[in-house]
C-alpha cells in the first residue's frame, strides 16, 4: 500500500516537475522569441481560428493568441514568483523570530497572522489594488502581503519543534545566540517544508493574479495576462469560444502543475505523512 | 394528504408564475452602462446618463424633441413667435401637476428659465438661455419670453433635457429627489445599482402611459449586460455595450435588435492647453497615426460611422472630412519630427468604463506606438473621469463620446476640458447663433467643422451607434436618439 501511494506520488511529482519546466521554458523563450509580438494589433486578421500562421488563432484585435498566452504566462509567473518571494522572506523572518523569542513578541506576530487570515485573501487583494491602483506591482504587493502570514505560521510551527531538540540545547550551551542558532540549525531544518509551502503558494498566487487581472486590477494592457484574456473573451463566447478556452486551460494547467509539484515534494520531505496515506 | 399538498403546491407555483408573467407586462427594466453622476438633476449636471433617465420620464420642458428629432409642444400647449423673431408667447397646458401634487403654472416657467440663465447657473447648456432678455407672465397660463436677438435654435433648445421646468420649492433637492411633471415619479435610487420610477397618477395624459413601473439598472460590464438579457433580468439595453454579441441576439427569436443613430461623436480628446498637444502639428500627426476603420472594426465589431470633425453624419450640414488626415504613419512621424519630437513622445490615455473607450484605447495605444508615441493606459471609473478629466482637466488624452446633439458649440466654450481656443471659431459660432435662415446656418456649420478639422483639435473617431437589444415583446422604444434619452412614455408590451 505504502509503496503504491509513494509511486503514485512520484508520478504526480514527475508530472508536476515536467509541466513546471515547460512553463518556465516557454516563459524564458518568450524573452527572446514569440511567434508574433504579443501586443501587435492587426485588425484585418481578427478572430481567426487556429492555423499554421496563428497556432491558436487571433483575438478581436487580431493579436496572436499563442504569443499572448506565452507572454501572459511569463507575466503570471513573474508576478507569482515575486509575490511568493516577498511573502517567503518576510514570513520566514517573522515566523523564525517569533519561534526564537517566544513570549509577547511571538503572540503579537501570531495574532497579526490570525488577523490577516480572517480576511479572504483574494477579496483583500482586490481591496488593496483598489486602494493602491491597478497594476502589476500593486498586484505583487497585494498577493505578497497575504503570503506573509502563511509562511510565518509554517515557519514558527516547524521551528518550535526544532527548538525543543537536544542539539539546540547543545548549541546554546556552547554559547550561541538566538540568531545564529536560527540561521545555522533551525532554518536548514525547516527549509524542505518551506519549499513545499512555496510551491503550493505559487499555485494560489497564479490563481490570484489571474483573478485580479480578470477584474482589471492586475497586469495592465498592452501587457497580456491570462486573466484579462479570459475577461475579454467572455462577450465572444458565441462568436469565438476558443478565445476563452485557451487562457482558462493555461490557468488550470499551471495551477495543477504547482499543486502536483508541492504535493510530490511534501511526500519526499515528509515521509511520515506519505506512509500514513 | 400528501398528494393534496403537492397538488396545492403546484397550483400555488402555477398561480405565482402566471402572476409573475402578468406583472411583467406593465413593468420595464432597462440597463444602462453608466450611472448618473453626481445627481439626478438634469438642469445642473453635464453627464448624459442623467437625462437618459429623466428626459421625458421624470421631467418635461415647454417643448419636447420627439423620436424623429422634431420639436413638439409639451408643457406649452402652443406658442407664437413675433415676426421679428424676438417675442415668444407660450400658452401653457392647464391641469398639469408636479409629482408632489402642486400645480404647474407660469411662475414655475419663469423660475426655471431664470434659474438656468443666472450667472451662477450650473446648467450644462447655457446657450439655450443666453438669448433671453426677459420673461413675463401676464397670467397663470401664459408666458412671454423676449429675446435680445433672434435665435433660430431657441425652441429646439427648450426641448432639451436641460431646459425642463422645475418647481421653485423642490428645485434644490432635484439631485437626490427629483420632482417634475413627467409621466413617472421618482421612487428611489440604490447607488451603484438602480433607479426606480413608478407611474405618476396625476399625469396630464395619463392614459397614454402603459407602464406602471420602470427600473434603470446600471451595468457597466458588457458581459454582464449579455447575461442580464439572457436571464431576463433586464428587458432592454438601449445602448448595448457589446456589439460583438449583436449577431448572437439577432438570431435569437426572444430578442429584437435595432441599430440606430445617436448624436455621439466619439473622439480621442487631446488636452490642447499643455505640451505637446498645444502644437497643431502634433495633433495633426496623431490624426494621421490613427486608423479609424481599424478602431471601428476592432472595438465596435464594425458598428459605427467614421467622422472627420465634431458633427453628426445625419445632419444636413454635415461635411465629410474623414479624408482630411488619411491614415499615414510616415506622415505622422514627419510631423512629429517637425514639431520637435523626432524620437517620439510619451503620453497617458485615461479611459472611462464604456467598452468603446476601453477597447478603442488599446487600439489607439497600439497605433500611436507605431509612430513613436508611447502611451500608458489608465482605466478610470466614471465618477473619477468626470472629476479628474472633465472638471479638473488632468489628462493628456482620453476617449469619450459627446452624445449631446449639435455640441460643436462646446469648442467655443472657454476652458472646456480639452482647452481649445480659436477666436475665429468663436465668431463663426456666434454668427450661427444670430443667423435665423437655416441655409445660412448650415453654411456656417460647415465652416465650423472644417475649422476643427484643420486645427485637428481632437482626433475624431466615429459616430456611436445606438444598438438596442430588447425583449421581442417590448414595443415603442426609440430606435434613434436625437438627444440623450430613454423616453419610455410610449413603451408597452405586446399583448
Amino acid at each position: 500500500m505504502a509503496s503504491q501511494g509513494l509511486a503514485r506520488g512520484r508520478a504526480g511529482l514527475a508530472t508536476g516537475i515536467g509541466l513546471v519546466l515547460v512553463l518556465v521554458a516557454t516563459s524564458l523563450l518568450s524573452l527572446v522569441w514569440t511567434p508574433y509580438p504579443p501586443a501587435d494589433i492587426d485588425i484585418p486578421s481578427r478572430l481567426q481560428g487556429p492555423s499554421l500562421a496563428h497556432w491558436l488563432g487571433t483575438d478581436p484585435f487580431g493579436r496572436d493568441v499563442a504569443s499572448m498566452l506565452i507572454v501572459g504566462g511569463r507575466n503570471s509567473l513573474a508576478i507569482a514568483l515575486t509575490a511568493v518571494f516577498v511573502g517567503l522572506v518576510l514570513g520566514v523572518g517573522l515566523g523564525a523570530a517569533a519561534a526564537a523569542s517566544g513570549g509577547w513578541f511571538s503572540d503579537v506576530i501570531m495574532r497579526l497572522a490570525d488577523f490577516t487570515f480572517a480576511f479572504p485573501a483574494l477579496l483583500s487583494a482586490i481591496l488593496i489594488t483598489a486602494v493602491l491602483g491597478p497594476g502589476a506591482i500593486n498586484a505583487v504587493l497585494a498577493i505578497g502581503i497575504f503570503n506573509i502570514p502563511v509562511f510565518a505560521r509554517v515557519t514558527r510551527g516547524a521551528a518550535l519543534q526544532i527548538w525543543g531538540r537536544d542539539y539546540i540545547l547543545a548549541a546554546r550551551a556552547a554559547g550561541k545566540g538566538g540568531l545564529s542558532i536560527t540561521v545555522e540549525h533551525v532554518l536548514p531544518n525547516v527549509a524542505g517544508l518551506l519549499i513545499v509551502q512555496a510551491s503550493l503558494q505559487f499555485a494560489l498566487a497564479i490563481l490570484a493574479e489571474a483573478g485580479l487581472s480578470y477584474l482589471g486590477f492586475g497586469t495592465q494592457p498592452p501587457n497580456p495576462s491570462w486573466g484579462r484574456m479570459l475577461n475579454e473573451a467572455q462577450t465572444f463566447m458565441r462568436a469565438a469560444p476558443l478565445l476563452a478556452l485557451f487562457p482558462g486551460f493555461a490557468i488550470a494547467v499551471s495551477v495543477l502543475a504547482f499543486n502536483l509539484l508541492g504535493d510530490g515534494l511534501r511526500d519526499l520531505v515528509d515521509p511520515k505523512l506519505a506512509r500514513m496515506r | 394528504m400528501r398528494k393534496a399538498f403537492i397538488a396545492f403546491a403546484s397550483f400555488a407555483i402555477l398561480a405565482l408564475s402566471t402572476a409573475a408573467v402578468e406583472a411583467q407586462h406593465d413593468t420595464l427594466t432597462l440597463a444602462m452602462t453608466l450611472e448618473p453622476a453626481p445627481g439626478l438633476d438634469p438642469t445642473v449636471g453635464p453627464a448624459a446618463a442623467i437625462r437618459e433617465i429623466t428626459y421625458g420620464n421624470l421631467f418635461e420642458g415647454l417643448a419636447r424633441i420627439d423620436r424623429n428629432a422634431e420639436v413638439k409642444p409639451a408643457l406649452a400647449e402652443s406658442w407664437t413667435v413675433s415676426a421679428d423673431g424676438l417675442i415668444y408667447t407660450f400658452k401653457l397646458r392647464q391641469g398639469v401637476r408636479f409629482h408632489d401634487g402642486t400645480e404647474f403654472d407660469s411662475a414655475d416657467v419663469k423660475f426655471s428659465l431664470e434659474r438656468a440663465m443666472a450667472p451662477d447657473s450650473r446648467n450644462a447648456q447655457k446657450w439655450i438661455f443666453a438669448p433671453i432678455a426677459r420673461i413675463e407672465t401676464p397670467d397663470r397660463y401664459a408666458v412671454v419670453v423676449t429675446l435680445k436677438r433672434p435665435a433660430g435654435n431657441f425652441l429646439y433648445g427648450l426641448g432639451w433635457g436641460d431646459a425642463v421646468i422645475v418647481a421653485p420649492e423642490t428645485a434644490a433637492h432635484n439631485s437626490t429627489n427629483p420632482i417634475g411633471t413627467g409621466p413617472f415619479k421618482f421612487d428611489r435610487w440604490v447607488k451603484g445599482d438602480r433607479v426606480e420610477l413608478s407611474r405618476f397618477d396625476g399625469y396630464w395624459r395619463k392614459d397614454a402611459v402603459a407602464l406602471r413601473k420602470v427600473t434603470f439598472r446600471f451595468i457597466p460590464d458588457a458581459q454582464a449586460q449579455i447575461s442580464a438579457l439572457l436571464a431576463r433580468d433586464v428587458d432592454a439595453v438601449p445602448l448595448f455595450a457589446a456589439p460583438e454579441a449583436v449577431a448572437q441576439f439577432k438570431t435569437d427569436k426572444r430578442f429584437s435588435v435595432t441599430v440606430g443613430a445617436t448624436e455621439g461623436e466619439t473622439i480621442l480628446a487631446l488636452n490642447n492647453r499643455k505640451p505637446p498637444f498645444n502644437d497643431v502639428r502634433v495633433r495633426q500627426a496623431l490624426a494621421h497615426a490613427i486608423d479609424r476603420k481599424a478602431i471601428i472594426e476592432g472595438a465596435m465589431s464594425g458598428y459605427g460611422t467614421p467622422i472627420g470633425s465634431h458633427f453628426s453624419p445625419g445632419h444636413p450640414a454635415y461635411v465629410d472630412l474623414t479624408g482630411r488626415y488619411p491614415y499615414d504613419p510616415a506622415k505622422a512621424k514627419a510631423l512629429l519630427a517637425e514639431a520637435g519630437y523626432p524620437n517620439g513622445l510619451k503620453a497617458t490615455l485615461r479611459l472611462p468604463p464604456p467598452p468603446y473607450a476601453r477597447r478603442g484605447g488599446e487600439i489607439v495605444a497600439a497605433q500611436l506606438s507605431k509612430v513613436g508615441i508611447q502611451v500608458s493606459i489608465e482605466p478610470v471609473e466614471w465618477a473619477q473621469w468626470l472629476d479628474n478629466v472633465f472638471q479638473n482637466k488632468q489628462f493628456d488624452m482620453t476617449i469619450i463620446s459627446h452624445v449631446e446633439p449639435m455640441d460643436i458649440d462646446k469648442y467655443a466654450v472657454d476652458d472646456y476640458y480639452f482647452g481649445y481656443r480659436n477666436p475665429h471659431f468663436k465668431e463663426v459660432m456666434s454668427a450661427i447663433d444670430r443667423a435665423t435662415d437655416p441655409a445660412a446656418q448650415n453654411r456656417l456649420y460647415k465652416e465650423a467643422q472644417t475649422l476643427l478639422a484643420e486645427d485637428s483639435v481632437n482626433v475624431f473617431l466615429f459616430q456611436l451607434p445606438r444598438i438596442t437589444v430588447a425583449n421581442a415583446d417590448v414595443i415603442g422604444l426609440w430606435q434613434n436618439v436625437p438627444l440623450p434619452a430613454n423616453d419610455v412614455t410610449e413603451v408597452s408590451w405586446r399583448k
